[in-house]
Formats: C-alpha cells, sequence, structure tokens
C-alpha cells in the first residue's frame, strides 16, 4: 500500500537555527505513527511540517518534499485552508474556544460552509461521541467548554477535529497536560479513530508510544535517527543513540 | 530597617495612595453632584440655553449635539481603529514600515488635543469648507482618538492566546475566520474598554471643539451645523457667565452621562460574551 504521508529530505530552518535536518519517512494510512525523543529534537516542528502549521511563524524556510497522497503540499497552488482540512491537530494543551460546547465542535463545519448541507446537531453528536465524550457532555452542549476538565477539554479538542472530518489527524503531545486517567482515555480512543484515521502522536512519553503506536520514529537534534516498527524499535534499536533514548541514558 | 517594618510601611504608603485617589475622586464627584443636582430638573434639561451673561435656560441643544457628536464620532472612528490593530497583530511584519506607524500612533497619542484642534480648523472648517460643524468637530476628534483606540484594542488583540488562532486555522479556517470568529470576540471587552475610554475623551474634550464646532446654542439641525456639547457649555458657562450653579448642574448631567454609557456599554459587552462562551 502507498503511503499516506511521505517526507523527502525535508529541511527547515527557523531564521539561521537548522531545526530539521534532511528527515524522509513514510506515514501508514490507518495506522498510528509515533514520533518520540528528547525536548527540543523537532519532532514537533516536523509535525507541524506536514499541515504546514509552520506556515504562520514568521522567519521560517523549508526545503524538501511533504507528500500528501503522493502531492507536495508544499508546490505552489496548494490551497493551505484545503490541506488543513484533510490534516487536522491537536495540540498540546487543551485549547478549546472560549464558546460553548456545541460552538467547538460546529465550528470547522460552519466555517467551511457545510452547515447549511449537514444537520449540525448530528455532526455534533456523532463527533462527541466518536471522541467519547457523549455521555459526559450531552446535557450541557451549550454550557461553556472552559467549564470542562483538562482531560475533557483535550478530548472535545479531538471531537472538534473528528466534526472536520480529516483524513490525517497530527497530535502535539496530546496527554503532557493531562493526568494518567484521561491519558488512557485518549490512547484507548486513539486505537478507535484509527479504524478511519491516520494518526500521528508526538511524544515524549516512549511508554505511550509503545502503547499506542505501529510505527515509531526517534528524532534527535533535528535529524530522524531511526524509524521502523514500534516493536522493533523498542526492542531491538539498530542504532546505539536510539538504545541510549529508550533505556533512559538521556533525554 | 528591618523587612518587617518595611514591610509594614510599605502596606501603609499603598493604602494610603489607594485613599487618597478614591477620596480625591469621591469629593470632586460628590462636590459637584452637591451643587449641581438641586438644579436639576426637567425643564433644565429640555429648555434650550438662552445664552447671555445670565446663563439663562438648559441644556438641551447641548444634549443633543453631544448625543450626535459622540455616535458620528464613534461611527467613523470604529472601522479604521480596530481596522489598524488587527494590520498592525495579525498582518504587520515587523519592519520599518510598522515600525514607522507604531512610532506615529504613540506620538500622536501624546500630541495636546488643542493641535488636533489647530489642524481641524485648518483642514476640515477652512480647506473642506465643512464650516463650524459636528461634522468638523468629529473629524478632529477621530485624529485625536485614533492612536487611543488603536493601542487598547492592539493589546486587546495581542492578549489572545496563539493557541486560539492556531486552533481555528488547524480546523480549515481561513486566517480571516480565524480573526473574526475567534479573535476578535475574544479581544472584546478589551476592546469595548477602548471605545469607553474614547467616548469618555469626547464627553470632556473642549479646546479641539472650541475651534472646529463655533459653540452656537442653537439646535442642530444637520451634521453642518455648529453646536456646543456639554462640556463646551460648561465651559462657556464657566468663562462668559456669572451662573456658576447652572455651570455646576451642567457637569453633575455631564458625570451621570458618563456613568450611564460606561454602564450600558460594560452590560452590552458582558451579554455578548456570555452569549459566546455558551450559558455558563
Amino acid at each position: 500500500m502507498d503511503p499516506k504521508i511521505e517526507t523527502k529530505h525535508v529541511n527547515f530552518y527557523y531564521g539561521s537555527v537548522h531545526c530539521l535536518n534532511d528527515v524522509t519517512l513514510h506515514i501508514k494510512e490507518h495506522e498510528i505513527t509515533a514520533l518520540i525523543g528528547p525536548s527540543g529534537c523537532g519532532k514537533s516542528t516536523f509535525l507541524r511540517t506536514l499541515n504546514r502549521m509552520n506556515d504562520i511563524i514568521p522567519g521560517t524556510r523549508i526545503e524538501g518534499e511533504v507528500l500528501l497522497d503522493k502531492q507536495n503540499i508544499y508546490e505552489r497552488g496548494v490551497d493551505v485552508v484545503e490541506l488543513r482540512k484533510r490534516v487536522g491537530m491537536v495540540f498540546q494543551q487543551p485549547n478549546p474556544f472560549p464558546k460553548s460546547i456545541f460552538e467547538n465542535i460546529a465550528f470547522g463545519p460552519k466555517r467551511l460552509g457545510l452547515s447549511h448541507k449537514l444537520n449540525l446537531d448530528e455532526v455534533v453528536e456523532k463527533s462527541l461521541r466518536a471522541a467519547a465524550l457523549w455521555g459526559e457532555v450531552k446535557d450541557n452542549l451549550h454550557k461553556s467548554a472552559l467549564a470542562l476538565s483538562g482531560g475533557q477539554q483535550q478530548r472535545l479538542c479531538i471531537a472538534r477535529v473528528l466534526a472536520v472530518e480529516p483524513e490525517v489527524i497530527l497530535m502535539d503531545e496530546p496527554c503532557s497536560a493531562l493526568d494518567p486517567a484521561s491519558t488512557l482515555k485518549i490512547e484507548e480512543l486513539m486505537q478507535d479513530l484509527t479504524k478511519n484515521y491516520t494518526i500521528v502522536i508526538v511524544t515524549h512519553n516512549m511508554l505511550q508510544a509503545a502503547r499506542v503506536s505501529e510505527w515509531t520514529g526517534f528524532f534527535l537534534l533535528g535529524e530522524m535517527i531511526e524509524y521502523g516498527k514500534t516493536v522493533d524499535i523498542f526492542s531491538r534499536p539498530k542504532d546505539k543513540r536510539t538504545e541510549d533514548y529508550i533505556t533512559g541514558r538521556f533525554g | 530597617m528591618s523587612a518587617k517594618s518595611t514591610q509594614k510601611l510599605a502596606k501603609i504608603f499603598i493604602w494610603g495612595s489607594g485613599a487618597i485617589t478614591v477620596l480625591i475622586l469621591f469629593l470632586i464627584i460628590g462636590y459637584v453632584l452637591a451643587r449641581g443636582l438641586p438644579g436639576l430638573s426637567l425643564s433644565f434639561l429640555f429648555t434650550a440655553p438662552r445664552g447671555g451673561l445670565s446663563g439663562e435656560g438648559g441644556i438641551s441643544t447641548a444634549i443633543v449635539t453631544t448625543i450626535y457628536l459622540v455616535i458620528l464620532t464613534i461611527a467613523i472612528l470604529i472601522l479604521p481603529g480596530i481596522g489598524a490593530a488587527i494590520y498592525l497583530v495579525e498582518y504587520a511584519r515587523d519592519n520599518w514600515l510598522t515600525r514607522i506607524i507604531r512610532y506615529g500612533v504613540d506620538t500622536l497619542a501624546g500630541v495636546p488635543s488643542i493641535v488636533f484642534g489647530l489642524f481641524g480648523f485648518v483642514i476640515f472648517v477652512t480647506a473642506l469648507h465643512f464650516s463650524f460643524s459636528i461634522l468638523s468637530g468629529a473629524l478632529t476628534l477621530v485624529c485625536l482618538l485614533l492612536p487611543t483606540l488603536i493601542r487598547t484594542a492592539e493589546e486587546a488583540i495581542k492578549a489572545v492566546p496563539r493557541s486560539h488562532r492556531e486552533a481555528a486555522l488547524a480546523l480549515g479556517s481561513t486566517k480571516w475566520q480565524a480573526i473574526w470568529h475567534v479573535v476578535l470576540p475574544a479581544a472584546l471587552p478589551g476592546i469595548v474598554t477602548g471605545i469607553i475610554l474614547c467616548i469618555g475623551r469626547i464627553l470632556g474634550e473642549t479646546a479641539c471643539l472650541y475651534v472646529t464646532m463655533g459653540g452656537s446654542s442653537a439646535m442642530p439641525t444637520s451634521l453642518l451645523s455648529g453646536g456646543r456639547t456639554l462640556a463646551l457649555h460648561l465651559f462657556y458657562l464657566a468663562t462668559d457667565t456669572n451662573a456658576m450653579s447652572k455651570a455646576m448642574t451642567t457637569a453633575a448631567v455631564l458625570i451621570i452621562v458618563i456613568l450611564v454609557i460606561n454602564t450600558i456599554i460594560n452590560w452590552i459587552s458582558h451579554r455578548f460574551q456570555a452569549r459566546m462562551l455558551g450559558g455558563a
């Protein structure tokens, strides 16, 4: 099967700082790919190149190709808004809008001009169910999203992405601000989502990568050191640096 | 001195400063209301000033002129003010042009209002033939207040976390949708505060209106009519007549108007926010 996303020799510069060095990898469809590595290794930056989120940071520059279904998303004429509809993102800090739960979920469909075609009530229910949040909030849909707990807020943010029906979901350390119980819920949720979505998750929690992902990429100082099946990376790492990292010798 | 006694001293000093500020505020407001309110009556509000040395009559035309001026000024001011703030925060890159704009805005904010008055007199009253009118006054006030509104709106927009913008963009919304549906609603209370500040300045301004609105005590019939606002009327009463009690009553009305406007706008802004936030 062709990869969903393929990056070829991606280099990324923040001003004169070379943050990503020649990153080439494949991301398989309907599977979870985890990117691990110590803080500042470029894994988040790399994740953000996949939906061109870095475009909004001034002074950045990218070289190389990022192919989504074989089409280079950095090519001239690519509609970034359309791209981000296909490649959604969940951030490290839960960031619901200061609006009601309903309005948070309906935000994407409304902005995409789908509200006249779709029944928003149905979209909201479906998305919240898919994010395993429906039962907890169904009676409070018009209450402020900010009143939810951190874990609920993060599942709301996932539901908000699902409402747009992307093909790929990028998750940037989605559990780092959450307690273990909420983390577990999100990890279970991710497994369910692979039926319909391709997921790329950045995490500094190696156990999490081992638990949830099919594929793992290890980043160090802007380079992708090793990439392969998660079982192999964690049991038979080929590179000494990968081994040092996963056995806790640094990072 | 021990840490404890410096702490005590600082506390006394800070409490004292607070108390003095509040005291002065209440003294002024209390004094004006105490001397002004006894003269307040419906007929005072609804009769036109008759002019002359005795300051006979009421303040009806000044009230109407003030309302016209506030509405017209804010109506013209709001779009370029907030628009410029959005541009500076969301679109402008940090280069020499934006640095010049920011420097200009800061400088303008510190220029005395009579300088704007002079500018308004030369441009709007004379060159553009708007003569002494509410329009000339409003346009002059717009120049005077743009820096204030731009800076307050800019701070409010900057205070909206970047994560909100990123979330909106990551959901496939355009930059403008993110600004319109996420950033501006979140920044609204701060922007409203800026508008209230501007209304306060309009109500209190005399110098630059003195040279752009003439000061006729007649009822304005169009935006090209001259006129006097409450503050300007107050100025005339206090300097050209011996009707000090009327001046005090006018001042009392002015204070009440400011309080009422602030309350109304705050209420509207809170209602809007509550709606945005959902039922919570």
